[in-house]
């Protein structure tokens, strides 16, 4: 049996021997992954690039896979979703192991860039890695939006209004800017086919081409080494200090560097397949039927912080801000490793750093938290749906609960709350009259102002009077606000008299 | 060669080495023409082949800028639509083409302000074209994404939209009311809404375009 399996082993060695004289890729591959690497950076924080390359894979699969079933027509593709997730086996879980899949591909990213901003890794000699990253990032990201046009549902559709109409701000060339988008003056299939071409075709070639690159330069330089408070990287010794570390304490990459980033890759591949099978697939929601106007489109979570910016910059600053800031982050991005490419690495010493990524970390989730629920919104529905509070009504007088009616009636719910229910574009009016006087009143809601339009014309003289006394009772534990120069002037017949009972509780 | 290390003031009109004479023959020879000739082939011929690469890629931005784009199209009786009431109504797209679907179908809110006067708003919001929704009790056009606010003659009430919402021209063709439509509206066609709160979606004319252009702040 021994020289059975001694001439196998031959055989297979053999056999090596012949593929590899004439590939020539196993051996020079074998020596790239078992270089060897400081190894005071076989750590933890150095698996998310490993883990952002294994999901790269993971999409690219599961894409192809998808791409057998779904057709992208503006007339089919939402059907074809459907087919995908109703009729063909498994086809739900390919729809969801691809968008979570997405999610967990750009958490992975962002958190690479900020373990290697905070590592200082981007200075030399990795500029040009950390250069390439920032692109990998924004492909990523194209790669995201795109992916939700795929899903040619209602949020898909409107989600492509919101890109025509940034397009559209930007001055002398906006209008073929939009057309060069849509490809052609509205949205419909040229524009999807569009679409699917960047999501399928070109930035996936881009993103595996900028991946080819960022790794190679990886081995070319070297996995950063831990970074020291105090080890300062020059141009003129940093690559000798390198070196010198890497044969002092170096380790094969593969494997004993190499075995916590396939963990991780692992962890995050079989997260990725939980989320999936918990939580399914993404929508798609209703039709892309742009006369079905339902609707409130919302983007996907990656880019809901953009949607609430889009809420609060003032309109005069919006078309500047959304064309100039893009500009100025990916040119402050790319320049980074340019102008601090020496220096220390270590974030104990650089609070600069630690401070920009905390404030922007808490930038960005204060925002995705608003995008999450959107209180700039009207609630479309509140003034059919949510009915004034019994408490709002007990002990008022006919004309007051008249003035409740206006109220429903005119849809101030779907911006103003009563009882925690109703929209919050407005301030909640559970406790209104303590802080407005009843002149205030009239005038804000005949006038409008503050981000409320004018009812003028939509309320009639009773209907204003109604509702300011409904309104008045409304202010809580506190007595209602007065303009003090009222007792003294008594000219305004409808000033209601002194309450000689205390007024009507309203909790 | 004045950054020869060896002899730093040697002048440039003295005679080279005569290596550096072979290296620089070198790049004369008949082989390194033909590879230059070749490569200067190859880029003709690429520039070339971009010209019809670069402009069927550019072919929807290249349409003529004053080129009439629309049709006018033909919403219905106006019977359908009140006197005093704004309604919604739909029309397939003129510039719909074989797999546009359910995407080819536009909507619009129709007002009829009096027997022969409407006014008929484009649904999309003039902030970033989400359908804006009407309400008549109160005689506002809301939006769901970021809650702009439009009076019932479309002008801006309130959030932030910065003018009103997007108005097509319409004409009355005996009881049938149709109005000309053709690209999605956007802010495209103007820079700036501080003249005209309300323009027209069919082609604008060239002097309105250049003076919403020069509007512009640079």
């Amino acid at each position: 049996m021994a020289s059975l399996k001694q001439r196998a082993i031959a055989a297979g060695l053999k056999s090596y021997e012949w593929l590899e004289r004439r590939l020539g890729l196993i051996r020079p591959l074998t020596a790239a992954a078992t270089h060897p690497t400081p190894a005071n950076n076989a750590s933890w924080w150095y698996v998310f690039g490993s883990a952002a390359t294994v999901l790269l894979l993971l999409q690219v699969v599961t894409g192809i896979l998808l791409a057998l079933v779904y057709s992208p027509s503006a007339n089919e593709a939402w059907t074809s979703l459907g087919i995908l997730n109703h009729n063909i086996p498994l086809g739900w879980y390919l729809r969801a192991l691809h968008g979570w899949g997405s999610d967990f591909m750009i958490a992975i990213v962002l958190i690479h860039v900020v373990q290697v901003f905070l590592f200082g890794a981007y200075k030399f000699p990795r500029e040009l890695t950390w250069i390439f990253g920032v692109g990998l990032l924004l492909l990523t990201l194209g790669m995201a939006f795109t992916g939700q046009v795929m899903r040619f549902d209602q949020d898909a559709y409107w989600g492509l209004g919101i890109g025509a109409s940034i397009m559209s701000r930007v001055p002398f060339i906006g209008a073929p800017l939009v057309h060069l988008l849509l490809g052609g003056p509205i949205i419909g299939g040229a524009t999807l086919s569009r679409f699917f071409t960047l999501h399928v075709f070109v930035i996936p070639g881009l993103l595996l081409a900028f991946a080819f690159v960022h790794i190679f330069m990886t081995l070319k330089h070297g996995v950063s080494d831990w970074p020291m408070p105090g080890r300062l990287v020059r141009r003129s010794t940093y690559e000798r200090e390198y070196h010198e570390l890497t044969a002092k304490t170096g380790i094969p990459f593969v494997p004993d560097a190499a075995w916590k980033d396939a963990v991780f890759a692992a962890a995050i591949v079989f997260a990725v397949m939980a989320c999936a099978f918990y939580f399914g697939p993404f929508g798609p929601t209703g039709t892309p039927d742009p006369t079905i106007i339902q609707s409130v489109p919302k983007p996907d979570f990656a880019f809901l912080w953009i949607y609430a910016v889009l809420a609060f910059l003032p309109a005069n600053l919006e078309t500047a801000a959304v064309l100039i800031a893009p500009v100025l982050i990916i040119a402050a991005m790319l320049a980074l490793p340019l102008v601090a490419g020496e220096g220390e690495r270590h974030w104990a010493r650089r609070p600069v750093a630690v401070l920009m990524v905390s404030v922007i970390a808490l930038t960005l989730a204060i925002f995705t938290h608003l995008g999450a629920y959107t209180p700039w919104s009207p609630i479309m529905e509140a003034w059919t749906a949510d009915p004034i509070p019994p408490k709002y009504l007990e002990g008022r007088t006919p004309l007051e609960r008249q003035g409740a009616l206006v109220l429903q009636d005119k849809q101030c719910r779907n911006c103003h709350s009563l009882a925690g229910a109703g929209g919050q574009r407005g301030p909640a009016l559970d406790a209104i009259a303590s802080r407005m006087t009843q002149d205030q009143i009239i005038r804000q809601v005949l006038q409008g102002g503050g981000n409320m339009p004018a009812y003028g014309n939509a309320l009639s003289p009773s209907e204003t009077k109604a509702l300011m006394r409904f309104l008045m009772t409304l202010h809580g534990d506190l007595a209602p606000a007065v303009d003090a120069s009222r007792d003294l002037t008594h000219v305004d017949p409808t000033q209601p008299p002194q309450p000689a009972a205390p007024a009507p509780k309203t909790q | 060669m004045s950054e020869h290390p060896d002899n730093p003031q040697t002048p440039g009109s003295e005679p080279l080495p005569p290596e550096d004479t072979a290296a620089k023959a070198a790049l004369h020879t008949r082989r390194a023409f033909l590879f230059k000739l070749s490569l200067a082939l190859n880029a003709a011929v690429g520039l070339v082949l971009a010209v019809p690469l670069v402009g069927y890629l550019l072919g929807p931005a290249m349409r003529k800028k004053n080129a009439a784009f629309g049709a006018w199209i033909a919403l219905g009786s106006i019977n359908d639509f009140p006197v005093g009431e704004t309604r919604l109504a739909s029309f397939r797209s003129p510039a719909a083409t074989f797999d546009d679907g359910d995407t080819a179908k536009v909507a619009c809110w129709v007002r009829r302000i009096a027997d022969r006067q409407f006014q008929v708003f484009a649904i999309n919001c003039a902030h970033l074209g989400c359908p804006v929704r009407w309400f008549a009790q109160s005689k506002l056009f809301l939006c769901p994404c970021h809650g702009g606010a439009y009076y019932e003659d479309g002008t801006r009430a309130s959030g932030p939209p910065e003018r009103g919402l997007f108005e097509y021209q319409y004409q009355l063709a005996g009881d049938s009311l149709m109005i000309h439509a053709g690209d999605m509206p956007t802010l495209a066609t103007q820079a700036s809404c501080k003249q005209k709160p309300l323009i027209q979606i069919a082609p604008a004319a060239p002097e309105t375009a250049s003076a919403a252009r020069s509007e512009w702040p640079a």
